[in-house]
């Protein structure tokens, strides 16, 4: 049974992607960066291509970290809910495979955040 | 011939049991419908004991005695300026978390106790439940009462139960105890009276009690000493509930399990920000997070579940990551308000060097090796005018709705995530617990008021944060939030003090 209840029940999700006017999430976890306490949930265009979102959301998002502009996203390494992820950077972000409420992790090796404490 | 007056054996009776009859022209089942829905058999509500053996004429009585005190010392306190006593003003921010936090769920609880005791058929449990929710009525407005001195002389305060139903981080205890309210009666008292009042209440009001005598606010104080008695019997309704439920039938007692699991890890949960409080917030220091669950939870705790043991019934499950998590949360929550502290009705700052030696000496393990370096980077950062705030949203469990701050139990540096998919929409939580709870009933978590989605669909107002914490919270930028170092509040402070010391 989904729900205990009294009788019938049947409810709909609050944050379906049709509530959010053509936008999708997605969620952004910096590994190893811990000085941003949580993961970032980011409202995106499906259409952006990943370069794109690279450029104008993801640099934006982890730019007051010291280790932000060391970054080389050439050799970062994703995963995708979990799953090991090659992105394809000039499709967009749907059509990589990355759908609404998607948990991006970015891992960039070599920067282990302050002083390698994982901060 | 019959005496004039009831022996308190009679009157206890007359005025309890008495008050309930058997129906003769509708069913039990249609009067009490809520009742069986859970799977909770019950086969005889008369062996429900009342251990109080309290009736209303007596508590109307006893109640009021302890108000004549109560208000007493609150106008004595209003007229002596006590606020202008306190350690400093940094302690009142725990006042505003605690009024927009706390004293809306006293609010909750009366309404829910209010209706669990029209739902059972037993008169004994009926009585219980309706003086419990006078009592959470009158919780509610003493705190009012209590904090409304402060009111007037700080800020963040004007408009709690607005900020309640708004605040992103306080949808974290209004979601809490909306879940035990829009849950069926048994649970209800499970949730509420047994796993929050009886196993974690002293967690909640030992330190605000104890912070606000250690910090010169005898206001709270004295609300504090007035409730005690009232939370004494919560405490004993607590037990009760559970030992009646699992005499009762032995098909209870995994539902009862399941529901022990589900709400002590919720109430764990939410406990994260008094353990916040107490670390970071309190200008004297009570004593750490970590003691305070052991102390209170570990050692009363295991005895407790100890002598629940011949019921069939375990600790609850995943409390050895909370033996794990006492090292951590504390810290992890003050960064996430450090870092969001644009959108709070209470102001954030560093801890002082003191402080920091302090969390040092009680977190040997993890407070200089993880969190001290975050710390003294955004130290730096203010001695250099930027402040760290972060221009993201944070992304929420779904469950407890704080946001995915807290680390893996074996992973002290990896952020703690679970997901999974439910009819083509995906979902993530913070722990293992949180999961699980939405796993069995996710038709009810899916509808989730999730803060930071309800941003991004439009729902709290148009425009940019600011807006939003401006327009839809009612929290002035600039004054009731950001960083209290420069702080309109830190400089009345300091104003009242300097006049003080002339005087002196």
């Amino acid at each position: 049974m989904p729900v205990t209840a009294i009788g019938t029940y049947t409810a709909q999700p609050l944050d379906r992607q049709a509530n959010f006017h053509g936008a999708q999430l997605v969620y952004l976890c910096w590994e190893n960066h811990l000085l941003f306490c949580a993961p970032f949930t980011l409202p995106v265009d499906p259409a952006q291509p990943f370069a794109a979102f690279i450029e104008q959301v993801v640099k934006p998002a982890i730019a007051l970290h010291p280790d932000a502009a060391r970054v080389d996203f050439t050799v970062a390494r994703w995963r995708l809910d979990e799953q090991p992820f090659s992105p394809d950077l000039a499709c967009g972000l749907a059509a990589n495979g990355i759908a609404h409420k998607s948990l991006l992790h970015l891992h960039t090796p070599g920067l282990e955040g302050l002083g390698g404490s994982h901060n | 011939m019959a005496a004039k007056r009831l022996n308190q054996k009679d009157k206890y009776r007359c005025l309890t049991r008495d008050l309930g009859w058997e129906p003769s022209y509708q069913s039990k089942d249609a009067i009490y419908p809520y009742e069986r829905f859970e799977g909770i058999k019950i086969t005889d509500w008369d062996k429900w004991e009342d251990p109080f053996r309290l009736t209303m004429d007596a508590y109307w009585k006893y109640q009021a005695e302890k108000e004549k005190k109560l208000y007493a010392i609150f106008d004595a306190f209003a007229q002596n300026n006590g606020h202008q006593n306190i350690s400093d003003a940094r302690y009142v921010n725990a006042l505003k978390l605690f009024l927009s936090g706390v004293t809306p769920l006293e609010y909750q609880a009366y309404q829910g106790f209010a209706r669990v005791g029209r739902h059972f058929g037993g008169a004994g449990a009926r009585v219980a439940c309706q003086m419990q929710a006078i009592d959470e009525l009158r919780h509610v407005q003493t705190q009012v009462h209590a904090m409304s001195h402060y009111n007037k002389h700080f800020n963040g305060l004007h408009d709690f139960a607005h900020m309640h139903d708004r605040v992103w981080f306080l949808s974290v205890p209004k979601s809490f105890f909306e879940d035990a309210r829009t849950a069926g009666p048994f649970e209800f008292l499970t949730a509420i009276s047994f796993s929050f009042e009886y196993v974690l209440t002293n967690l909640l009001f030992v330190p605000f009690m104890s912070g606000a005598a250690f910090n010169g606010d005898m206001a709270t104080v004295t609300f504090g000493f007035s409730a005690q008695s009232d939370e004494a019997r919560h405490m004993t309704l607590g037990l009760e509930v559970i030992k009646f439920l699992l005499e009762q039938h032995e098909d209870n007692v995994p539902i009862v399990q399941r529901w022990i699991d589900k709400w002590f890890w919720r109430g764990y949960r939410l406990l994260t920000l008094v353990g916040m409080m107490m670390d970071y917030m309190l200008p004297n220091k009570v004593m750490s997070w970590a003691e305070a669950w052991e102390v209170y939870f570990e050692q009363a705790g295991g005895a407790l579940f100890k002598d629940l043991e011949r019921y069939g019934i375990r600790p609850p499950k995943y409390v050895e990551q909370t033996t794990i998590g006492k090292e951590h949360i504390s810290h992890q929550a003050w960064s996430i308000f450090y870092q969001y502290s644009q959108a709070t009705n209470f102001h954030t700052w560093i801890p002082t060097d003191e402080e920091l030696d302090w969390l040092s000496a009680k977190y040997p393990d993890t407070f200089d090796r993880y969190y001290r370096p975050r710390y003294e980077h955004w130290r730096e950062l203010q001695a250099r005018g930027e402040r760290f705030y972060n221009p993201t949203l944070p992304m929420l469990c779904q469950v407890c709705q704080i946001p995915l701050a807290f680390t893996e139990p074996d992973a002290p540096t990896q952020l703690s995530h679970r997901s999974l998919v439910h009819e083509g929409e995906r979902y993530h939580f913070c722990s293992d617990g949180c999961c699980d709870i939405f796993a069995f009933e996710p038709e009810k978590y899916v509808q989730a008021w999730l803060p930071v989605h309800q941003i991004l669909q439009g729902n709290c107002g148009g425009g940019d944060v600011e807006a939003v914490v401006r327009d839809y919270y009612n929290i002035a930028p600039g004054q009731d939030n950001f960083e209290y170092q420069g702080s309109p509040e830190q400089q009345r402070w300091q104003a009242v003090q300097g006049t003080e010391r002339q005087a002196g």
